[in-house]
C-alpha cells in the first residue's frame, strides 16, 4: 500500500516519512480471549483508508490501541515516530484526531465548552468548523447531552477539526443515524478528507465506497485483506470477509 | 429565641468547615474515583503548620497575622497533598483499590509521625484575642470565630465555582469527571489535573483544620484531629452525592445544623455526649434510604 503514494512522497521531500501510520504485530488479549492477533498494516499519507470487518473483528480495539486507550503489544508508528510506550495525550499531540464509536461528547458541558476543550495547540479554526457544521454555531450554548444523535456526531467530528490534526481516526460515524443524517455526514467528511489522512471504521458499505480509497479488512483479530476500495466489487470477497458468518 | 438563632449560626459555621474538607474529597472522587483517606492527614498537617507560625506571632499577629497563619495552613496542606499524588497515587494509576489502600497507609504514617515528634497532647494555636470574643447583633451574641468559618466556607464555595466554570483547568476537571478517557483522547494530560485537585483539596483541608481548632476546639489541635473530622466529611460527601460540589455545600450545612442543634437540645440537657454525632448517623441512614445517590446524585452506583 505504501508504494502507491511514492510520487506524492517524493514531492513532500525524502526526509519526511512516507506513511501516516504503521502498526506491526499489534496483539491484545482481554480475559484470556485474543482480541488482536498480530495486526499489521500501513496507511499512506493523504486519503481515506477504511478499516472494515464483521462485528468483533477488532476494528474499534485497533483504533483504541493506536492511541493507547488499550495496551496492546507491538509497534505503532505515527508519521514515522514510534509511540508504543507513550501515554495517550502525547500520541494525540503528534497530530491525531479521534472520533470514538459512541461519540463521547461531554453531555454536561455546552457545545462551545466541548469545542474549547479540544483546543489543544494554537490556531483554533472555529470559522471552519462552524462553516462545515452551521448547526453547532446556533447551538453553541446548548448542553451537548441535549443534542440529537446526529448533532452529537457532528460535535464529535468538529472537535477534531478545530485544530490541525494530520491523522483522523473515525469510528463508525454513521452508527445509529437516520439516512438523512448519514447523507449530511458523508458530505461533511468529504470536505474533511482533502486535508488529512483519515482512517475510517464503518459498517455501511455505501459510505465506505463513497469516501475511501484503500481498504484494510480485519477478520478475527487479523488482517485478512488489503487493497483498493474497488475490491469491494468482488462478491466472493465480500461474502467471505464481511458477510454473515455461517460457521459459528 | 436568640439562643436558638445563635445555635443555628454555630451549626452553619460548622457546616462551612465540613464543606471545606468535603469539597476536596468530592473533587478528587469526581475526577479520579479515589476515596482519599489521607485527607485527614492533609488537614492535620495544615493545622500544625499554621500553629507553628502562630507561635512566632505576638498575640496571634492581628488580622494580618491570622490570615498569614491560614495561608501557611493552606500551602502546607496543598504541598503535602500534591506530593502525595505525584509520589504515591501516580504510580498506581489504573489500580483504584491500591490507591485507596495507600491513602489509608499515608494517613497512619502521618498520624504516627506527628505523635512521635509532637506527642499525643493537643497543642495551642495562638490567635488574636478578638477572634475568641463575640459580636453583639441586637440581642444576639455571635462568636467571631463563627464568622471566620462562614466567610471561609463562602469564599471557597464561590471561588471554586468561578474556577470550575471559567478556567481551562476547571473545564478539564469538569470534563474529566464525566469521561476521563475522552479528555486524554483529545490530547490533554489529565494527570496534571489529578495533581491539581489533590493540591486544591489539600489547601481547603489545611484551612479547615486550622479553623475547626480555632472555632470549635478552643484553639487546640492534636494528631488525630484530621481523622475525627474526616469521618464527618465523608458523611457530608455521601449525603451530598459523590462528586457534587453543590451537594457537599448543602449537605455540609445540613449535617452541621443537625449535629449542633441536636447536641444542644438533646445532649447538653440530658448529659448525653454523643447525641449530636448519633443524630448525624441517623440522618445519613435516612438520606441513603430515600436517595441512594445522595442529595445531588451526580455519580451513582
Amino acid at each position: 500500500m505504501a508504494g502507491t503514494s511514492s510520487n506524492q512522497a517524493a514531492e513532500a521531500g525524502a526526509v519526511e516519512a512516507l506513511e501516516a501510520l504503521t502498526v506491526e504485530g499489534l496483539s491484545l488479549s482481554i480475559a484470556g480471549s485474543r482480541i488482536l492477533d498480530g495486526v499489521s498494516f500501513t496507511v499512506p499519507k493523504g486519503g481515506v483508508t477504511a478499516l472494515i470487518g464483521r462485528n468483533g473483528a477488532g476494528k474499534t480495539t485497533t483504533l483504541r490501541s493506536i492511541i493507547g486507550l488499550e495496551h496492546a503489544t507491538g509497534s505503532i508508528r505515527i508519521t514515522g515516530v514510534e509511540v508504543a510506550e507513550w501515554p495517550t495525550y502525547r500520541r494525540i499531540r503528534l497530530g491525531i484526531g479521534y472520533v470514538p464509536e459512541d461519540r463521547d461528547v461531554f453531555g454536561h458541558l455546552t457545545v462551545k465548552e466541548n469545542l474549547q476543550l479540544a483546543e489543544v495547540g494554537p490556531n483554533a479554526r472555529y470559522d471552519r468548523v462552524y462553516e462545515i457544521f452551521p448547526e453547532l454555531a446556533q447551538r453553541s450554548l446548548q448542553l451537548a447531552g441535549t443534542l440529537s444523535g446526529g448533532q452529537q456526531q457532528m460535535l464529535a467530528i468538529a472537535r477534531v477539526l478545530l485544530t490541525e490534526r494530520a491523522v483522523l481516526l473515525i469510528d463508525e460515524p454513521s452508527k445509529g443515524l437516520s439516512p438523512r443524517f448519514v447523507g449530511d455526514l458523508v458530505e461533511a467528511l468529504e470536505k474533511v478528507r482533502g486535508g488529512a489522512t483519515v482512517i475510517l471504521v464503518e459498517q455501511n458499505i455505501h459510505v465506505v465506497k463513497r469516501l475511501a480509497g484503500e481498504l484494510v479488512i480485519l477478520d478475527q483479530g487479523r488482517v485478512a485483506h488489503t487493497g483498493p476500495v474497488e475490491d469491494l466489487d468482488d462478491p466472493e470477497l465480500v461474502r467471505r470477509l464481511l458477510g454473515v458468518s455461517t460457521g459459528s | 429565641m436568640s439562643t436558638f438563632t445563635a445555635i443555628l449560626i454555630s451549626g452553619i459555621a460548622l457546616g462551612a468547615i465540613y464543606f471545606l474538607v468535603a469539597s476536596g474529597l468530592s473533587l478528587i472522587y469526581g475526577l479520579m474515583d479515589i476515596l482519599n483517606f489521607a485527607h485527614g492527614a492533609f488537614l492535620t498537617i495544615g493545622a500544625y503548620a499554621g500553629l507553628e507560625l502562630s507561635l512566632h506571632l505576638a498575640d496571634g499577629g492581628g488580622l494580618i497575622g491570622f490570615l498569614a497563619v491560614l495561608l501557611v495552613a493552606a500551602v502546607a496542606g496543598a504541598a503535602v497533598a500534591a506530593a502525595a499524588e505525584v509520589l504515591l497515587i501516580r504510580p498506581l494509576y489504573g489500580r483504584p483499590v491500591s490507591q485507596i489502600l495507600i491513602t489509608i497507609g499515608l494517613d497512619l504514617v502521618v498520624v504516627g509521625f506527628l505523635l512521635g515528634v509532637f506527642g499525643s497532647d493537643s497543642r495551642q494555636i495562638v490567635v488574636p484575642i478578638w477572634l475568641t470574643r463575640a459580636t453583639h447583633v441586637g440581642s444576639l451574641s455571635i462568636p467571631n470565630g463563627d464568622f471566620a468559618g462562614l466567610a471561609a466556607g463562602a469564599l471557597v464555595y464561590a471561588g471554586l465555582g468561578l474556577f470550575l466554570k471559567h478556567t481551562r483547568f476547571g473545564l478539564v476537571i469538569r470534563a474529566g469527571a464525566e469521561n476521563r478517557e475522552m479528555v486524554q483522547a483529545l490530547g490533554i494530560d489529565v494527570s496534571k489535573a489529578f495533581t491539581f485537585v489533590f493540591g486544591l483539596g489539600g489547601a481547603a483541608a489545611g484551612v479547615a483544620g486550622l479553623l475547626y481548632a480555632v472555632v470549635f476546639s478552643g484553639s487546640l489541635v492534636g494528631p488525630t484531629q484530621g481523622d475525627q473530622l474526616l469521618i464527618f466529611a465523608f458523611i457530608v460527601v455521601v449525603i451530598g452525592g459523590l462528586g457534587s460540589i453543590r451537594g457537599s455545600a448543602i449537605a455540609g450545612i445540613v449535617v452541621g445544623l443537625v449535629q449542633v442543634v441536636s447536641q444542644f437540645y438533646l445532649g447538653s440537657k440530658s448529659g448525653w455526649a454523643e447525641a449530636g454525632d448519633i443524630s448525624v448517623v441517623i440522618l445519613l441512614a435516612l438520606v441513603l434510604s430515600l436517595r441512594p445517590g445522595g442529595l445531588a446524585g451526580a455519580k451513582q452506583g
